[in-house]
């Protein structure tokens, strides 16, 4: 059982200047669950080393409980890198297959028959203790596996991409069983995605991180809610947030029709840093399907309607008079709006979207930080 | 989607007629050159086109693309791997059900999977050679910087080395390729190989195909000791006095025996002159192999080569041509001494052996033969008796593709996926 400290932590490689990492400050605590996710290049693997010993670490320190493991050997650190899959030896039973590490290690054979006994115990493998793994399903075969990684009963847990070499259908029901296993042992686990509904499907708490830099790090529902910048407004959620710059004057953010009353707290942070326009975001749920007739509204012409089932998504792009100042001004190629899937538009079809008031996120265009009203 | 095959265009042709619409474990028997086996976590089988054989892997295609490219990279850097043939990707069963794709890979001639050497009851000496190979092996790939992640003795493929053997890495899937490793990468590619060495070991005992002898917790921490011995030597700083710089040569000499070569070495004096600071920056292995296949075109691995050198040695001092120029001595003993033996073996013995391993274990022969009859046997009458005597009882290794037992699910370790977990 430990925490997890990250303090001022960097990797700079040699022959580069801009850091890997930079900077990092991460408090895991004891038990949690959490997620590093990010685009290729981020940083996010880079730091999972550094914490498992495979990187160095050029500034800062990593703590693991309340020992500086910052310069220890990987096999010092007491962690475990759980690999997506480890070999199973076909003549040695059950028990030994989970057991032989710590043999390795030259852990005393009662030691080591209460930890395989309690592992088991936990895997629901206790009767197929004595058999070889041949006797069992592939399920029960992968829990032994898994079972090689529990007796060790390191303090941390560490888990690179392990569903990265899965099918789409699989990875699902695979993450749930990672989860779900995780819960019951109570180990403090860092585990790096690349896929940020992963991230949110998994973690206790998530750690966004973009070109080095730690973004944010909240439980999933608050990245969702309050994402702290542009980047994780963009970043998190499926389908994205649409963002767009909107001019802001007399309390009001518009761009070319669309016309949204913003809080006068908003207006003045505007005006504060010495600008006069915002980036605005409204995720697709935020936006509501409105006649033509009404006023403010954004002209969407539908490119793809998405049938889920359970919801429907509208993928198009602005229509109005105003259409390329609109798209010019979009961060992405298309705006995107969740529909009742019941009713949903025909693709060529224009639809006029207003967005629901009190849902949209504001971020500075300078700095791209959050605004809170 | 549609299927595309990346690969050389020579091989391309033939690949263009394998059933890439059906999952590969379902492919004929006809395709197929041997038993499945299951040395990856991922469905491996054999197919043969025109004189080749390739292994072909089923795998996921970001996983296939990236091995694939790793491979091609190993391939520059001079590593001993498995050679990358090609990707296929945009598979599609009839029904439309996309397909997995399939990293194509040429088999290594005469390579021996560890379990087809343990095949017979392993001796203790030669489960030495096994691991001095390995740690070479590893030993190279942390000098080229990289880090495989997964090393074990059935990720790997041993080629006979007159009486020692040579390692060839074989799945990369885990491994990645750095400017440099740090320590902790070393060691924990180490700790890795020596978990999983363990492992393969204690498996084989619980089989009955170890001697009783062998301590798998032995020779798995050996594996550790002897790694850092060679790491030492190969990258460590050495400081003496200065009137001692003869050490110089000597750690050179020490390298060469070792099979590496110094391309580059860091010489530092002290302020006061009074001591002498050496490290090898750039040290190259093969360099016996290097040296043989310069002098005569002859390709083997380190010990043959050493072995073939000795005997060249030999021959320039037997003819009297010690002073002559190196080529020109190189070029009649391959007319008359090497290429004669290998003439000497029929046509349907070649698949035995390679070689030069062949000329090794004549050479071998030829020593036990004059010590029987109480005088020197030729070379030729070594080669003949070898071939009436020896070879014909020899197994044909030219591909041997999996463990020997009927059964060889039961004799390879078998890796567990997530996809198993439903």
């Amino acid at each position: 059982m430990a925490t997890v400290t990250f303090d001022k932590a960097s990797r700079i490689y040699p022959g580069t200047d801009k850091p890997a990492v930079d900077a990092l400050d991460l408090a895991i605590e004891d038990g949690e669950f959490l997620v590093l996710v990010g685009p290729s290049g981020c940083g996010k693997s880079t730091s999972l080393r550094m914490l498992a010993g495979l990187e160095e670490v050029d500034g800062g320190a990593i703590r693991i409980g309340d020992r500086d493991v910052t310069h220890m050997p990987p096999k010092d650190r007491d962690i475990a890198m759980v690999f997506q899959n480890y070999a199973l030896y076909p003549h040695m039973t059950v028990a030994d297959n989970m057991g032989f590490a710590l043999k390795i290690a030259g852990t005393p054979k009662d030691e080591i028959r209460r930890r395989v006994g309690d592992a088991a115990k936990l895997l629901d493998l206790s009767e197929y203790l004595d058999r070889k793994p041949k006797a069992l399903s592939g399920g029960q075969r992968q829990r032994v596996a898994m079972g090689r990684a529990i007796v060790r009963e390191p303090q941390v847990f560490l888990m690179d991409e392990p569903l990265s070499n899965l099918d789409a259908k699989l990875r699902v029901s695979t993450r749930t069983q990672i989860a779900s296993l995780q819960r019951r042992l109570g180990i403090t686990t860092v585990y790096v995605t690349h896929d940020q509904v992963e991230a949110m499907t998994m973690g206790d708490r998530v750690a966004v991180l973009n070109a080095g830099l730690l973004q944010q790090v909240d439980s999933p529902l608050g990245l969702y809610d309050k994402p702290s910048n542009v980047f994780v407004a963009g970043f998190i959620g499926s389908p994205a947030m649409n963002i767009a710059t909107f001019d802001v004057k007399d309390g009001r953010a518009t761009l070319g029709a669309a016309d949204i009353a913003i809080p006068a707290s908003i207006s003045s942070k505007v005006a504060e840093e010495g600008s006069d326009t915002v980036t605005l975001g409204f995720r697709p749920e935020a936006l509501i399907p409105a006649s033509a007739e009404e006023p403010g509204g954004i002209p969407v012409l539908v490119d793809v309607v998405e049938e889920l089932g359970s919801d429907a998504y509208v993928y198009g792009r602005p229509a109005g008079p105003a259409a390329d100042e609109q798209a010019d001004r979009l961060r992405s190629d298309q705006i995107i709006a969740r529909v009742e899937p019941r009713n949903a538009p025909q693709k060529g079809e224009k639809i006029n979207f207003t967005v629901r008031p009190g849902s949209e996120h504001f971020f500075s265009v300078k700095t791209g930080e959050r605004l809170e009203p | 989607m549609e299927l595309r095959i990346l690969a050389a265009p020579r091989e391309q042709q033939a690949l263009l007629d394998l059933p890439w619409d059906m999952p590969l474990e379902q492919w004929p028997e006809w395709y197929l050159v041997a038993l499945p086996r299951g040395i990856s976590r991922h469905v491996v089988r054999f197919t043969r086109l025109g004189r080749n054989v390739y292994a072909l892997k089923e795998i996921v295609k970001p996983f296939a693309d990236r091995e694939y490219q790793m491979l091609r990279d190993l391939a520059r850097l001079d590593v001993p791997a498995v050679q990358a043939v090609g990707v296929v990707s945009g598979r599609e069963a009839p029904d439309g059900e996309p397909l997995d794709s399939v990293l194509v890979t040429r088999h290594l001639q005469f390579s021996l999977p560890y379990r087809a050497l343990f095949a017979r009851m392993m001796r203790r000496d030669t489960v030495d050679r096994l691991i001095d190979a390995l740690v070479v092996l590893i030993a190279r790939l942390h000098l080229t910087g990289f880090y495989w992640g997964d090393c074990s003795l059935s990720n790997t493929l041993f080629r006979r080395d007159a009486g020692a053997f040579a390692a060839y890495l074989v799945d990369a899937e885990t491994g990645e390729l750095h400017n440099g490793l740090s320590d902790g990468q070393r060691a924990h590619d180490l700790d890795t190989a020596r978990t999983n060495i363990a492992g393969e070991m204690m498996d084989l005992l619980a089989a009955g195909q170890l001697d009783e002898s062998v301590d798998p917790i032995a020779v798995s921490d050996q594996v550790v000791e002897r790694y850092e011995a060679l790491w030492t030597e190969l990258t460590e700083w050495e400081a003496f006095d200065v009137n001692e710089r003869w050490r110089i040569a000597r750690r050179v000499d020490r390298l060469n025996e070792l099979g590496f070569d110094v391309d580059e070495l860091d010489i530092v004096t002290d302020i006061g002159g009074r001591t002498i600071r050496v490290q090898p920056k750039v040290v190259d292995p093969g360099h016996h192999s290097r040296r043989l296949l310069r002098l005569t075109g002859i390709d083997a691995q380190e010990n043959q080569a050493r072995r073939l050198l000795n005997d060249l040695d030999t021959y320039a001092a037997v003819t009297e041509q010690q002073g002559e120029d190196e080529e020109i001595v190189a070029n009649a003993w391959v007319l008359d001494s090497y290429e004669p033996v290998l003439r000497a073996i029929p046509r349907e013995l070649r698949g035995k052996l390679e070689g030069p391993e062949i000329f090794h274990e004549v050479l071998e022969h030829r020593w036990y033969l004059s010590e029987n009859l109480g005088r020197d046997v030729g070379l030729e009458e070594a080669a003949r008796d070898y071939v009436d005597t020896v070879l014909p009882h020899k197994p044909d290794e030219l591909a041997i593709l999996g463990g020997t037992s009927a059964e060889p699910d039961t004799t390879q370790p078998f890796r567990i996926t997530w996809n198993d977990l439903q």
